[in-house]
């Protein structure tokens, strides 16, 4: 479909420049929230008083960034938000690491042992893809209870391994799907097993939906706040919840330098994922919405 | 002939039969776990929602008593009115920015790349540093409407964050900066898929360059658009932190959504059984939009 504009006259290269002005000014429209955002986090207090939100910072300073990140207060504590930001770690990298193997696993049962009933086990899990989450919340309170998890960083984990595998094992089933099925018949035939297949054939051509997973279960995870909020206590708080704390607490002057410092931070580790692996993440995106 | 020789050569040995139930075995915890988690889950929110709970589950059941003080509740008509206004505003720019930009887009831009993931980033974000960004911006103190005024337009008025008809309105600001550029993705993923022969076709018969998108690649993209709205509708439903960051539900009520009314109602008023109707309505909103998806997904895959 490329390609359509492209006669030469004047009429078509004033279009061109149109259409160049056009894409810029969209482009300033979803950039500058995040210069606005940076410049802010090191700008002084005094500056953004009495400059504007795009005026550069005079006197750069990143002391709101170590404030943010060490001192500032969330809600009735002000330790900052470096320790949320851990905890995120400590939260996202096992429920990444567990629903991602879950999911192949289950991928590859569904497409490569397919049997009485397979497809319908995958439009039962699927669904867990759908819901709206505040259907759960209060029965997950009181299981998180009775499993002695409440407020627990496992208990987010598990919450979040639970409600991330419909979506794994969409991806790898997708993916497995097209793997062809002759490699695995043969293996089959040499007598190999459930899972030396899975180790010697499905798993080395696998790389691709792994990144896709692994990147899709950590944006969404690290970016999650609704189970984080409804689940966890002060010491267990993902990033996400200790930033809203922090900006809505009303004690004391409203340091906007170190709210736009704090949510850099929490911004920071999915944007890298972003900027190091875009390919990846707008695949997961489609992989995981539109399905099939 | 080949298949009967194979299962009788496997002779029911433990191993044998260990080897036929694998696969299934290790489906089993997942199967388990979405039959608990998931739909025991939903049937639990259903019983409580029948049941006077209040601070802490009760199963004194009366009726659909919940889904009747819902119905006279001002304020989830308020939320879910909200969730009409905000919904159906955040489908359509998001539908409208994202054609448009992947249309832009395809005509052989320079730095198309780049492009690309400028508008796209956004994604990738939490909604929670959305809403914080963009409450600092619609800040009319320091953000864009004291920068205008400052530019010597002193009359200049962006106050929608404090004004209560209008703070809805920067929701939808807000979701569509984060969303748009993905549904730009999907159309940009499914123009590039379209076959370049009906395009030239449609030049040689002379039709013009709007034409040609409207009547021929447009009809094309049909299924990206209703996947776009599917996929739009459902983060619009589920909006919850959003709000929470940019606005509180404020100012007073005023930019509830469903979301935030059950999370209110059962973790910080005590109303556990009005909150759990709250979520069952909500499931109804997201499956009235699932099922005619999923309907229209599987008779696809089968003709196609």
């Amino acid at each position: 479909m490329a390609n359509v504009i492209r006669r030469q006259t004047p009429a078509a290269r004033l279009l061109r420049v149109v259409l160049y002005g056009v894409l810029i000014v969209a482009g300033l429209f979803y950039i500058l929230p995040l210069v606005v955002m940076l410049m802010t986090s090191i700008k002084p207090l005094s500056e953004i008083s009495a400059g504007t939100l795009l005026s550069l910072p005079q006197n750069p300073t990143f002391e709101p960034w170590a404030k943010a990140w060490g001192e500032a207060c969330t809600g009735m504590r002000c330790e900052g938000v470096g320790g949320y930001f851990w905890n995120s770690f400590a939260i996202v990298i096992p429920a990444v690491l567990i629903s991602t193997t879950v999911g192949a696993l289950n991928g590859y049962a569904l497409t490569k042992w397919r049997f009485k009933g397979s497809e319908l086990v995958f439009a039962l899990m699927l669904f867990g893809c759908f819901i709206p989450f505040q259907v759960v919340l209060l029965p997950m309170a009181q299981t998180l209870g009775w499993l002695g998890l409440s407020s627990s960083r496992a208990g987010l984990i598990l919450v979040h391994v639970v409600f991330g595998i419909a979506f794994t094992t969409l991806f790898f089933r997708n993916f497995y799907v097209g793997v062809p099925n002759e490699l695995v018949s043969a293996a089959k035939l040499d007598g190999a097993g459930f899972f030396r297949i899975f180790w010697r054939i499905l798993l080395p051509v696998s790389a691709p939906i792994i990144v896709v997973s692994v990147i899709w279960q950590f944006t969404q995870i690290w970016n999650d706040f609704l189970f984080g909020v409804a689940f966890s206590a002060h010491n267990t708080q993902p990033v996400t919840v200790a930033l809203n704390n922090l900006v809505n607490t009303s004690t004391g002057v409203r340091e906007y330098n170190v709210d736009m410092a704090a949510a850099m931070i929490a911004a920071l580790p999915t944007l890298v994922v972003y900027v190091l692996a875009g390919k990846y993440f707008v695949r997961g995106l489609t992989a995981g919405s539109v399905k099939g | 002939m080949s298949e009967s020789t194979t299962r009788t050569a496997a002779r029911p040995t433990a191993s044998g039969w260990l080897q036929a139930w694998l696969p299934r075995l290790v489906l089993a915890p997942s199967v388990a776990v979405s039959l608990f988690f998931v739909y025991g889950f939903m049937l639990w929110t259903f019983v409580l929602s029948l049941t006077s709970s209040r601070m802490l589950p009760s199963y004194d059941f009366v009726g659909f008593g919940q889904y009747a003080r819902l119905m006279a509740n001002d304020r989830w008509w308020v939320a879910s009115t909200n969730l009409m206004v905000f919904g159906v505003l955040f489908i359509v720019i998001c539908l409208v920015i994202g054609a448009l930009l992947a249309i832009l887009l395809d005509q052989k831009i320079r730095q198309e790349g780049a492009l690309r993931t400028i508008y796209l980033y956004p994604m990738a974000l939490s909604f929670i540093v959305t809403g914080v960004v963009w409450k600092w911006l619609l800040n009319p103190q320091l953000g864009i409407q004291a920068m205008v005024q400052s530019w010597g337009f002193e009359s200049f008025r962006f106050d929608w964050l404090v004004n209560p008809d209008m703070a809805i309105y920067t929701l939808v600001i807000a979701a569509v900066w984060q969303a748009s550029g993905f549904v730009m993705a999907l159309f940009l993923a499914g123009l590039r898929g379209i076959d370049d022969s009906i395009v030239k076709a449609a030049q040689l018969d002379g039709a013009s360059l709007p034409r040609i998108y409207w009547r021929v690649v447009m009809p094309c993209l049909r299924p990206v658009v209703f996947s776009a709205v599917m996929i739009l509708a459902h983060i619009a439903i589920k909006s919850f932190d959003l709000v929470v960051a940019l606005t509180g539900g404020g100012p007073g009520y005023a930019t509830d959504l469903p979301a935030t009314f059950m999370y209110t109602h059962a973790f910080n008023r005590a109303q556990i059984g009005l909150g759990s109707a709250s979520a069952m309505l909500m499931l109804g909103g997201v499956l009235a939009i699932l099922i005619p998806y999923l309907y229209s997904e599987l008779r696809s895959r089968k003709h196609g």
